[in-house]
């Protein structure tokens, strides 16, 4: 048969009803006539005593064409009107008997509206609550799940804690290291370009000891943590929640809290110490980089300014902090994990919300620190 | 064939089951409503599960089967009514009372939900770890012959991402048995298996039944398994929103007369056809 393009024709015979005539190949690769001007006819004009769809000039068909029909059908139906689908190929009016056979389920359909405003920030207010509410339910397991490891009573396996331990320390140790050099050159290349000016580059050892052991350090292992570890814990939990793995643990009567979010947090709290140090360690060493070629400061006395510039309390309220935000970032993975809903899709949106909340925590408690601290007087 | 009769020719010697009739209530559902916010998937269940008794949840698909069995084990609070074990207010039991009591249960979900980081051996030993005595090679030992029991044999080391679908389905069943639980929540357990698998299924399910006394609550679809081992069941309606049959299904086939449930029980052959359905 010779290709021919779709086309439709509405018309009213004597005998009341209203003919709609279909002609040529009705598939979905082409462009295909809308059906409103006829959903309109039927609609609009006198009504029809019945409306018959005469597809006896079509050529080849596909969805295309049951679309259309349904789209007719559905006009009709709300219209009540008799719909004649005898001059249609039979396999046609066959297909769209099956797809009208079962009534639409009232309810079933997610309705598509587009909330007011004001229902909108209502919706995000009670979600972020239910989100805050959730962190804080957390953080009371892991206290109770702490006092039963401290019991011995915990259920958690011994292995999957030295997993984790290997997952966010030693695993972690490549881009801690680049970035953690990268930013003490930056420190240092920043502050030599002001301190040359007036001949105190040796001073450029103080800056970068200082500013990488008091904040860089905890703040730059904080951050790679929230985006590395952070993130797969969401991952590993909320997938854990989609295939039902966690409801299969609650059923076998252990505390998904004792059983998965215990050994991540530890691991992490236990590692976030040990890599700040070595963050502290690198970040000088990026210093001294800089301090030695470019400003042809000997290493051995740019050790001795290092060591002198830094006292045992800031590296210890560095270290302290750093192990803050482990368990900050820790609690926002595990809290976004155990809170996925069912869907691939929301296992995404559990990785993204622990790493934007994880990094948005740190930097408030960095703030909190900053004040704490000032008023120590440490 | 009665159930004694059917006893007495498996020559089941000392069974702990009692005749059908005698057997006390071992789960007990009441008034119970079960909504997802404003959306009422059941409404109003009342039914009593016996001791020993394999009971079946029928129904068309989404339903809310899947989501009844949640209901039973707390991980879905019901939204109205109670659900009693052996007389004891699961609904209102606090969380070590509740942990004390799903302990003594065994489920299988219909996705299988094996832990994905534990091989086969490991998903079954889990639990023997946490809950016995005993020492590591007896785990495995008791693992390895669960997994014989669900004709897993040799696939002790797998990781479930490396087995088929049926076989996860298995070997999630050889984990549900591995406390040999009081009660067994079966959610579609012959999805996804051969017609022969799904029979050796039924017969390890009876088994199961005479040689611990366990009571199982089964979700399924089967209809030859259905008429097979279910002693009782209950039929959720779609449409009404709730249970409007119960009762042992070759009964229901006998004399019901609701066209819902005979349509469902003849596989909609001895009911309406499609078009006025
Ligand atoms: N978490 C949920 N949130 C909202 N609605 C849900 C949720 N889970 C299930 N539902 C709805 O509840 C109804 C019952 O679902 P359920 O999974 O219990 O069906 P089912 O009877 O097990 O079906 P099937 O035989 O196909 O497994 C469905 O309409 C489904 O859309
Ligand atoms: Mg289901």
């Amino acid at each position: 048969m010779r290709e021919s393009t779709a086309s439709m024709s509405v018309s009213r015979p004597p005998d009341s009803s209203l003919v709609i005539e279909l002609s040529g190949d009705w598939q979905l690769s082409r462009t295909l006539p809308s059906p409103v001007p006829a959903e309109r006819e039927i609609a609009a004009g006198p009504k029809p005593a019945k409306v018959r769809l005469d597809g006896r000039r079509l050529g080849h068909w596909d969805s295309g064409l049951l679309i259309f029909i349904d789209a007719i059908a559905t006009v009709c139906r709300t219209q009540q009107v008799e719909l004649d689908l005898s001059l249609l190929p039979s396999g046609v009016a066959r297909l769209i008997q099956l797809a009208e056979a079962v009534p639409e389920r009232k309810g079933a359909r997610a309705e598509k509206r587009k909330a007011p405003f004001l229902e909108r920030v209502g919706v995000g207010a009670l979600s972020a609550w239910s989100v805050a509410q959730g962190f804080v339910g957390l953080v009371g397991e892991i206290t109770i799940a702490f006092s039963k490891i401290i019991r011995g009573t915990a259920r958690y396996r011994r292995v999957d804690v030295l997993e984790m331990v290997q997952d966010c320390g030693a695993n972690a140790l490549g881009i801690v290291t680049l970035i953690s050099f990268l930013v003490g050159v930056i420190l240092a290349f920043m502050g030599a370009v002001q301190l040359q000016q007036f001949g105190a580059s040796i001073y450029v050892a103080d800056l970068v000891a200082i500013g990488i052991v008091r904040e860089m350090g905890a703040m730059m292992t904080g951050i790679i943590m929230a985006g590395r570890t952070g993130a797969s814990f969401a991952a590993q939990l909320g997938t854990m929640k989609v295939t039902e793995e966690i409801d299969a643990l609650t059923t076998m009567g252990i505390s998904p809290v004792e059983f998965l979010v215990m050994p991540r947090f530890i691991a992490l709290v236990l590692m976030m110490p040990l890599l700040c140090l070595y963050s502290d360690l690198l970040g000088i060493a990026g210093g001294a980089a800089v301090g030695a070629t470019m400003l042809g400061i000997p290493l051995k006395l740019y050790y001795q300014e290092t060591v002198a510039a830094i006292t045992l309390t800031q590296l210890f309220g560095g270290l302290f902090k750093a192990t803050s935000y482990g368990a900050l970032v820790a609690l926002a993975g595990c809290v976004s994990g155990m809170q996925c809903g069912a869907s691939a899709s929301a296992v995404g949106d559990a990785t993204t919300r622990a790493v934007v909340s994880g990094i948005v925590l740190i930097v408030a408690a960095c703030g909190l620190f900053a004040v704490v601290f000032n008023v120590l007087g440490i | 064939m009665s159930l004694e009769s059917e006893l007495e020719t498996t020559g089941a010697a000392g069974s702990v089951l009692p005749a059908p009739g005698e057997r006390p209530p071992h789960i007990t559902v009441r008034d119970l409503t079960m909504a997802f916010g404003s959306f009422v998937v059941m409404r109003d269940l009342n039914f009593v599960v016996r001791r020993g008794d394999i009971f079946v949840i029928m129904g068309g698909s989404g339903c809310g089967k899947s989501t009844l069995l949640k209901h039973l084990l707390g991980l879905i609070e019901p939204a109205r009514g109670e659900i009693f074990y052996d007389g004891f207010n699961f609904t209102r039991a606090d969380a070590d009372e509740r942990e004390r009591m799903l302990r003594r249960f065994g489920v299988l979900y219909q996705r299988g939900a094996l832990w994905s980081s534990m091989t086969l051996a490991e998903n079954v030993g889990l639990p023997l770890g946490e809950f016995t005595d005993l020492t590591p090679a007896q785990i495995r030992e008791v693992a390895c012959l669960k997994l014989a029991l669900v004709g897993l044999k040799g696939f002790e080391d797998y990781y479930p991402s490396d087995i088929s679908g049926g076989m996860q389905k298995r070997a999630a069943l050889a984990r549900a048995m591995a406390l040999d639980p009081e009660i067994l929540f079966f959610d579609e357990p012959s999805a996804g298996l051969d017609p022969i698998s799904s029979r050796l299924l039924d017969e390890l399910i009876l088994e199961l039944r005479q040689s611990l006394g366990a009571t199982i609550v089964i979700v399924t679809h089967e209809l030859p398994s259905i008429f097979t081992v279910a002693d009782n069941s209950i039929f959720l309606d779609t449409e009404t929103r709730t249970a409007i049959a119960g009762g042992d299904p070759k009964e229901l086939l006998a004399h019901s007369t609701n066209p819902t449930v005979r349509k469902f029980l003849t596989r909609g052959e001895g009911g309406t056809t499609l078009q006025n359905g």
